[in-house]
């Protein structure tokens, strides 16, 4: 009974940066979701078409007997919208991230040793989970996934405006080229988004921290030196 | 009947078993007026015409490609089979000039293949997301506008087709010198299924704002409507 009470491992988060994920994860899902939709109907690749059911545009036979259109029109609505809060909710995450000193805390150092060393680790299951701590390859997950997001903004604004913004596009190898790197950051970004998902199910506090602002939990080892001292 | 389809199409989804439409929160996503989903997205639509109006660089040229570059067989496109294009002759053939324009006199094929011409080298694209360079000869649209005594200070100019396709442009994208009255493809008379005896080609704009097979040619300050726009692709559609 005299143990002394560990210090509890807390995770906290701001109000600007939920309000500012919550609407990256629902533009991101609008965005994919349709981007499928407006992909099927020239495909990049042969062999890649998504089944309609994943797609966001409504029922294809539905709208194909209304407007003799796949939907196509319906899903690109959703794009042209979403793509203006997915720009803002960014821009709040990065500007809050970089003003506040969020990233310079929580996100660096980063470096090639610490994440092959996290990531041997993580692949081999010993790699412990601190809430409130990032380790190095979820440092590396973040800025891959924030700086994908910028790619596509970017490539979106050289595929939506190419005659506007001449020449940007020839900075992806023309307007074809603009659209493959849109699709390959889209699917990086479907990536990133399935283990971070896996993830918060792993350890479902994360979860809680990004709704209510704030969790806490018992760090790992504390309830055996407990159970010890009993 | 029409009110039942989104519903059997629902429960399709969720048969499915996941479904980015049956999250609930973006539930609704079929094109019906009275969804308020589609409400604010149409809205957003009229929002973007405005960005892209105020984005729109009325002497910014879109980029002219090498002769080498320009396709020869070019890509058919319409929502009816190339075989159904509507065969117009040369002799029965007028174009109508309506709206706020001072001379409404039609004009014959001869006559409009008469006025003098440029050629441009550029690319296509079709929102459905491929896109293809060409070669296209013909009178500038604003040099057309001006012979007829157009009201250039008007907002819009629309456009009919012989095919019951319609679509219409603002008038800085009309003005703009390489919005052309196409006669010619590849240096070819526009073949019957791309548009003869013209089409609009304007390569600021999305392929469906280049309307084929035009007889009447109307100035107005009210918004023409588009086919597709109809349909629930966005109005503007520059690129």
């Amino acid at each position: 009974m005299s143990t002394h009470q560990p210090a509890l491992e807390e995770q906290k988060h701001a109000l600007p940066v939920r309000l500012s994920h919550w609407a990256m994860a629902f533009a991101m899902v609008v965005m994919i979701g349709s981007g499928w939709r407006i992909y099927d109907s020239e495909p990049v690749f042969e062999f890649l078409h998504f089944p309609y059911w994943m797609t966001l545009g409504g029922d294809v036979f539905v709208n194909l007997a209304r407007n003799n259109d796949p939907g196509v029109a319906a899903a690109l609505l959703w794009h042209f919208a979403g793509m203006w809060l997915l720009a803002v909710a960014w821009m709040v995450f990065m500007f809050w991230g970089l003003v506040t000193g969020h990233f310079r805390r929580d996100f660096l150092p980063v470096g090639p040793k610490s994440f092959i060393r996290d990531f041997i680790a993580a692949a081999t299951f010993k790699l412990q989970h601190k809430l409130g701590e990032y380790n190095a390859v979820q440092r590396v997950a973040y800025w891959v996934a924030l700086g994908a997001t910028a790619l596509m903004l970017i490539s979106g604004i050289a595929i939506w405006k190419p005659v506007q913004t001449y020449p940007l596009e020839t900075f992806f190898g023309g307007f074809q080229g603009a659209r493959l790197v849109h699709f390959l950051g889209m699917s990086v970004i479907v990536g990133f988004m399935v283990i971070h998902v896996a993830l918060v199910i792993l350890v479902p506090k994360t979860f809680v921290a990004m709704v209510l602002g704030r969790a806490t939990a018992v760090p790992h080892g504390a309830a055996t030196t407990k159970t010890e001292s009993v | 009947m029409e009110t039942n389809l989104p519903f059997s199409g629902r429960r399709k989804l969720l048969r499915a078993g996941f479904s980015l439409s049956a999250l609930g929160l973006l539930g609704g996503c079929d094109l019906t007026d009275n969804d308020p989903v589609q409400k604010v997205l149409k809205s957003v639509s009229r929002w973007n015409d405005q960005v892209q109006a105020a984005i729109f660089n009325p002497n910014a040229l879109a980029p002219e490609f090498a002769e080498s570059q320009a396709v020869r067989d070019f890509r058919y496109n319409a929502w009816y089979g190339a075989d159904l294009a509507p065969k117009l002759s040369a002799s029965d053939y007028r174009l109508a000039v309506a709206g706020l324009a001072s001379n409404k006199k039609p004009w014959t094929v001869e006559e409009l293949y008469a006025l003098p011409q440029v050629s441009q080298i550029t690319r296509h694209v079709c929102v459905e997301g491929w896109s293809m360079i060409g070669k296209w000869s013909g009178t500038p649209l604003r040099e057309f506008l001006t012979r007829i005594g157009a009201d250039t200070t008007a907002k819009y100019v629309g456009f009919e087709c012989a095919d019951g396709y319609y679509e219409s442009l603002d008038m800085p994208t009309a003005m703009h010198p390489q919005t052309l009255m196409a006669f010619r493809l590849s240096d070819q008379i526009l073949p019957n299924k791309y548009g003869y005896p013209f089409k609009i080609r304007v390569p600021t704009k999305l392929g469906f704002k280049n309307p084929k097979f035009v007889t009447t040619i109307f100035v107005s300050n009210q918004q023409p409507r588009g086919f597709w726009t109809d349909r629930g692709y966005n109005w503007f559609s520059g690129i």
